[in-house]
């Protein structure tokens, strides 16, 4: 590679400074060419990226706003933490957006059933039928790999295409609502108290799914530290043969992860149609399952690593669209550079296991 | 209902067309696997290819420009692939995942003020007397150059591998890159050259949608072509010629879909228009089960990244 | 060699570092036309990296060479190859998926058409003695007909210097027989062959000159024939070693065997492996039960038939008449078994797992390291101290990771991993492999001691020396078939090379 005036050099052992500031460096290199790209579209660059970045958090409006970046936050980081435990084993549900759409169906469906009863455990009830529909979504690429050695990649995939078909058959269909004039969608579930997903603390953003998002990066985080699951999990995407030596069963831990992945993303689906969006429609999948995957990744697929990823992630959400309505930057360039976020985190995480040596002539 | 609004020969002659874009990912995607590279990224070059041959072609007014282009737009992104994998050693899967998303995006982007503009006409090739043979003549000789250009393609890549040294060089690093490298071969830019060429066929596929398939642009134009691209290859046993077999079967699918739509058979169109993709699930399972990677004869070394250390 | 004539190859002054090395320190020697050479050193002293050097795929960062009395720097294997420069790799360079020949042609700059090229390799296989059949998938191969499409893929070339690493390490004894009459007829036709071993006896039987390489740097030269065996060893390791001390066995009087194994036939879950056949065999507590053969005859299989990675009907497997064949890992290693894999890296540790983390890998059931599903690491972190001082791993700290280990120390980490847990049966595959002979004869004395306890040991190894020191009892395993054990003392080499199946493949290229 004549190009390269760089040769890369395999480290006796991870370097722990650079998995952390991998994640920081990726982000400065984000606002960096992502500042260039705004300004290609004829923005400025500073005002963009402190739109995006500082406003919200510091900005006038930032009461409201910090609310929001918890709504955001909450579903990102609930489906990242079940992502994260099967990508470290080498099981990769990227089917995640399938999964958090059949759990709002699964949710939303078992309120309506039920509509108007008002009753305490039809929330809690909610909760499960979410987690299980995400669960049961799951489970079809989990045995069709662990039955048939079928990729898992491609049919988590191609299950988001069949889950959107679903969702509008469910909106022009099977739960739409029946007084709503023949428009589309179901019942606003605002106006359902014992199904509603409130708001905990007025204008804190904070919502069961919130708190749900929280108690899973816990237990993600003991999981992984102290239990027998956990270093199975990350012996098996390490070490493939070496996990089997070990007693794993590379089938349970397909079952497993899928499972705890695809219930999380159901029930952040769930909690998302309860109560931000408030009812199943055509667009009620926003991509957020996609999203996780880059959350997932940004957070080095550590819980607490997660935590932070998912609010930086909820930063470029709630603060591209203040961009979008100040600015008038296109909501489409905050997908590219979230998008761009994922190639530099990508790119600077040689560091942590390898170090870059400058060479006077040709290199390896 | 009426079935008797399908014809059997406009039918065949539809499903060739609707073929073209995967064909093409799919034999680019097969040359990248070949080579030991697992690139995911097939949907997002794709959709790359289909905005910038969208927008060349309209800018140039000449839709061999925007096929040019829209090649182009996927060998670019295709680069970034390279970059992280090959050089930088990222996971192949995530790089894949994050060139979908990027793509996905950024054709958005690139694409903002090009909705609902036509593209310039792509005319048929004038096969002459073939063209008037009746029945085969409609089904085969009157399309437009890309049908066959893609034919060739599948046929050249087939020829490449199985007869040249350069097609024994490149099974050879999906292989084994240690040994490769160990014979002196240049196991990175072999790759990184797999990876462009990859990119540029999964660009012409896009192109194809935007510029004669559909023919316009709208956001998210792609609708999953590059994954089943993905399962295609797998479909094929990493064999080209099976490639063709996959991407008309597909074709097929999708077209007969649309037209059982449109005769309004009592099946619900939501349900059709998802059929596509249980069938590529379905494809999955009859070809992964029961056999062990030998069977399914996918290169050695796919998906591993190769550092040459000493 | 009276001849005079002038050197074909002179090293001058190499040397290469890496960070933390130095691989190799002004190394210098000269090989004549037609010359056998030996360069011998203990694993880690540099060979490897010297004769990449000599092929182009490592740059010095010192020193010259110097061939047919011009420079010699080749940048790239081709380079070396156009200069007539061939090379046997020990590993890493054949393709499994790929005919003979296309892995033939790989290795060549030019080569001929497929049609042609197969019949020269049929030609040259035969002249000498080495039949090959050109059509045949790399990946059905034994061993020793791998080595062969790599030496005709070399001899297509017609070399001037001939390199071999390591390559009577994957052969039966009578295939060294017939690969060294090969050998001394390239010799005898002018082509110059550096020899790369630690075999000390094959030395002497085959080479001209020496060279000896201890840490890098060239420590004596010598002609093997006329020194003995001890001495050059003393000259590798640089210290006299002793042989293990075998204690007299002692009766257990135990009415089952420890490990009885049975009509274990099971297919092999690697790609192009060798499934077991019919294999039974029984182990006592107390005894050492060696298992020959050739690399690829289902050792591995072997080994995760018996760890428990791959189960089998239960009866095949017995321990002390209890069926297990069913068993998982963690079930046998509850009834007190214990493993070594061959691979290190990958199969027995994980590579980035730091040495707490990969001594838990095996040991958490017999050690106890977990409670209710949850995992006491100040348990496992004092326990993995203690194997690190007990078995004299070299190491900073346990909590490097398993990778940053060199090969040696960690092998002594794993064989502590295992022989700590006092187990009741203990299966090794390749207990020495890569390891130095301090190293080795330390892990060998510690299998020793772990019998004497009252363990059943299985040790699996290509190396005979291992096995005549170790075993009491000795089998091969040739094609996936067990031969009868019989007692070690007493056999002989040929009566070894028989077991281990002769000569593979001898025939192949005649029926075309």
């Amino acid at each position: 590679m004549g190009l390269f005036m760089f040769r890369l050099e395999k480290r006796p052992s991870p370097s722990a400074f650079w998995q952390y500031a991998t994640p920081v460096l990726a982000v400065l290199l984000t606002m960096v060419a992502g500042g260039a790209l705004f300004a290609l579209l004829g923005k400025n660059p500073v005002a963009a990226i402190r739109t995006i970045f500082w406003d919200p958090l510091f900005g006038e409006f930032a009461f409201y706003l910090r609310g929001q970046l918890l709504v955001k936050a909450g579903p990102l980081i609930l489906i990242a933490v079940g992502l994260s435990l099967g990508f470290r084993a080498g099981i990769w549900n990227i089917g995640a957006e399938g999964q958090y759409i059949m759990g709002a169906i699964f949710g939303a469906g078992v309120a309506l059933a039920v509509f108007p009863t008002e009753n305490r455990l039809i929330f809690p009830v909610m909760i499960v039928a979410g987690a299980f529909g995400g669960w049961l979504w799951a489970m079809i690429p989990a045995v069709l790999k662990t039955r048939f050695n079928t990729n898992e990649i491609l049919v988590s995939l191609m299950l988001v295409y069949v889950a959107q078909t679903v969702l509008s058959k469910a909106a022009t269909g099977f739960l739409r609502n029946p007084q709503g004039m023949g428009f589309p969608g179901s019942r606003n579930f605002s106006s359902y108290p014992a199904a509603r997903n409130v708001e905990l603390f007025a204008g804190s953003g904070m919502h069961w799914g919130v708190v749900a998002a929280f108690i899973a990066v816990i237990a993600a985080y003991v999981l992984l530290q102290r239990h027998l699951l956990g270093f199975q999990i990350k012996l098996a995407g390490q070490a493939p043969r070496a996990a089997r030596f070990a007693g794993v069963q590379p089938t349970r831990l397909v079952v497993m992860c899928m499972g705890i992945s695809g219930a999380l993303a159901g029930m952040a689906g769930m909690f998302e149609v309860a109560g931000p969006a408030g009812q199943i429609s055509i667009d009620f999948a926003s991509g957020y399952g996609f999203t996780a995957i880059i959350v997932a990744f940004l957070g080095r697929l550590n819980p607490i690593g997660i935590l932070l990823a998912g609010l930086v992630m909820a930063l470029t959400y709630v603060g591209g669209e203040m961009a979008s309505t100040n600015l008038g930057l296109p909501s489409a360039a905050i997908q590219v550079f979230q998008g761009m976020l994922l190639f530099f985190l990508l790119g600077v995480d040689v560091l942590t296991n390898y170090r870059l040596r400058l060479t006077k002539g040709r290199a390896a | 209902m009426d079935l008797s609004s399908i014809n059997p020969a406009v039918l065949i002659a539809s499903l060739m067309v609707a073929s073209v874009p995967i064909m093409l990912a799919a034999i680019g995607e097969l040359v990248v696997e070949k080579a030991g590279v697992l690139n995911l990224g097939v949907e997002g070059m794709m959709i790359m290819g289909a905005i910038c041959g969208f927008i060349v072609a309209v800018n140039t007014g000449s839709p061999v420009a925007g096929f040019l282009g829209g090649a182009a737009g996927g060998a670019v992104l295709s680069l970034v692939f390279a970059l992280l994998t090959q050089v930088l050693l990222a996971n192949q899967v995530a790089s894949g995942l994050a060139l979908t998303l990027f793509g996905v995006g950024l054709s958005s982007l690139m694409g903002q003020g090009f909705v609902g503009i036509r593209p310039p006409l792509t005319s048929a090739v004038d096969l002459g007397p073939l063209a008037d043979i009746p029945v085969l003549g409609h089904i085969l000789f009157r399309h437009d150059p890309m049908v066959y250009i893609a034919i060739a393609v599948v046929a050249g890549v087939w020829a490449v591998l199985r007869f040249t040294r350069a097609g024994l060089i490149l099974r050879a690093v999906g292989e084994s890159h240690e040994a490769a490298h160990a014979l002196g071969y240049k196991v990175t830019r072999i790759r990184i050259m797999a990876i462009l060429f990859g990119g540029a066929m999964a660009g012409l596929g896009g192109a194809y949608l935007s510029l004669i398939r559909v023919p316009q642009w709208t956001d998210g134009i792609t609708a999953g072509a590059g994954w089943i691209a993905l399962a295609i290859v797998v479909f094929a046993s990493w064999q080209p010629w099976r490639v063709l077999i996959g991407a008309y079967l597909f074709g097929g699918i999708s077209v007969l879909q649309l037209n059982l739509q449109v005769a309004k058979v009592p099946i619900p169109p939501e349900y059709l228009s998802m059929s596509p993709y249980l069938i590529t699930i379905l494809v999955l399972v009859i070809m992964s089960s029961g056999k062990g990677r030998k069977a399914l004869n996918a290169p050695a070394a796919l998906g591993q990244n190769f550092h040459a250390s000493r | 060699m009276t001849d005079p004539a002038p050197d074909l190859l002179r090293i001058e002054g190499l040397t290469k570092t890496y960070p933390g090395v130095v691989a190799n320190d002004d190394v210098s020697f000269a090989i004549s036309k037609g010359e056998i050479h030996a360069l011998l050193g203990e694993n880690g002293a540099g060979k490897s990296t010297l004769v990449k050097m000599i092929y182009g795929l490592v740059k010095p960062d010192r020193g010259g060479m110097v061939l047919h009395g011009q420079a010699f720097a080749p940048t790239r294997p081709s380079a070396a190859r156009a200069a007539g420069v061939a090379m046997v790799f020990q590993h890493f360079s054949l393709f499994e998926a790929l005919n003979v020949a296309e892995n033939v042609a790989l290795g060549m700059e030019s080569p001929p058409p497929m049609r042609e090229l197969a019949a020269r390799i049929r030609a040259v296989s035969e002249d000498y003695g080495l039949p090959l059949d050109p059509a045949r998938m790399v990946g059905d191969l034994s061993a020793g007909e791998r080595q062969r499409v790599e030496i005709v893929r070399c001899l297509l070339q017609d070399p001037k210097l001939l390199i071999m690493d390591e390559p009577t390490s994957v052969l039966t004894p009578q295939e060294v027989d017939i690969l060294f009459q090969t050998l001394r007829k390239l010799s005898a036709e002018g082509t110059a062959i550096l020899y790369i071993s630690h075999k000390l006896e094959e030395i002497r039987a085959l080479c001209d000159e020496a060279t000896i390489l201890r840490r890098g740097k060239v420590v004596g030269s010598c002609t093997p024939r006329d020194v003995s065996a001890r001495e050059m060893a003393e000259m590798m390791v640089g210290a006299v070693l002793t042989p293990p001390a075998r204690a007299a066995r002692r009766d257990w009087g135990d009415a089952q065997p420890a490990l009885a194994v049975a009509g274990l036939s099971v297919a092999s879950p690697i790609p192009f492996g060798t499934s077991l056949k019919e294999v039974g065999f029984t182990v006592q507590r107390g005894e050492v039960l060696g298992i020959a053969g050739v690399a690829g005859n289902g050792q591995d299989e072997l080994l995760l038939a018996l760890s428990g990675e791959l189960r089998c009907a239960p009866g095949m497997v017995q321990c002390f008449g209890k069926p297990i064949g069913h068993l998982g890992p963690n079930e046998r290693r509850a009834m007190g078994f214990v493993a070594a894999p061959e691979d290190r890296l990958g199969h027995a540790a994980a590579p980035d797992m730091s040495l707490v983390e990969n001594a838990f890998l095996s040991g958490s059931v017999r050690k106890g390291l977990t409670r209710n599903g949850f995992i006491d690491w100040a348990r496992a972190k004092t326990w993995a101290e203690e194997v690190v001082a007990q078995y004299d791993v070299r190491t900073p700290g346990t909590w490097v990771a398993a990778r940053a280990l060199s090969g040696g120390n960690l092998q002594k980490f794993l064989m502590g991993r295992e022989l700590s847990q006092s187990p009741e049966v203990v299966i090794i595959n390749q207990p020495t492999w890569g390891v130095d002979a301090a190293a080795a004869a330390f892990i060998r004395q510690e299998i020793l001691n772990r019998a004497q306890d009252g363990a059943a040991v299985v040790v699996i190894s290509q190396d005979l020396d291992d096995l005549l020191e170790v075993s009491d009892r000795f089998a091969a395993l040739n094609e996936g078939r067990l031969t009868p054990a019989r007692p070690t003392e007493g056999l002989t080499v040929e009566e070894i090379g028989l077991m281990m199946g002769g000569a593979h493949g001898m025939e192949v290229a005649h029926h075309g």
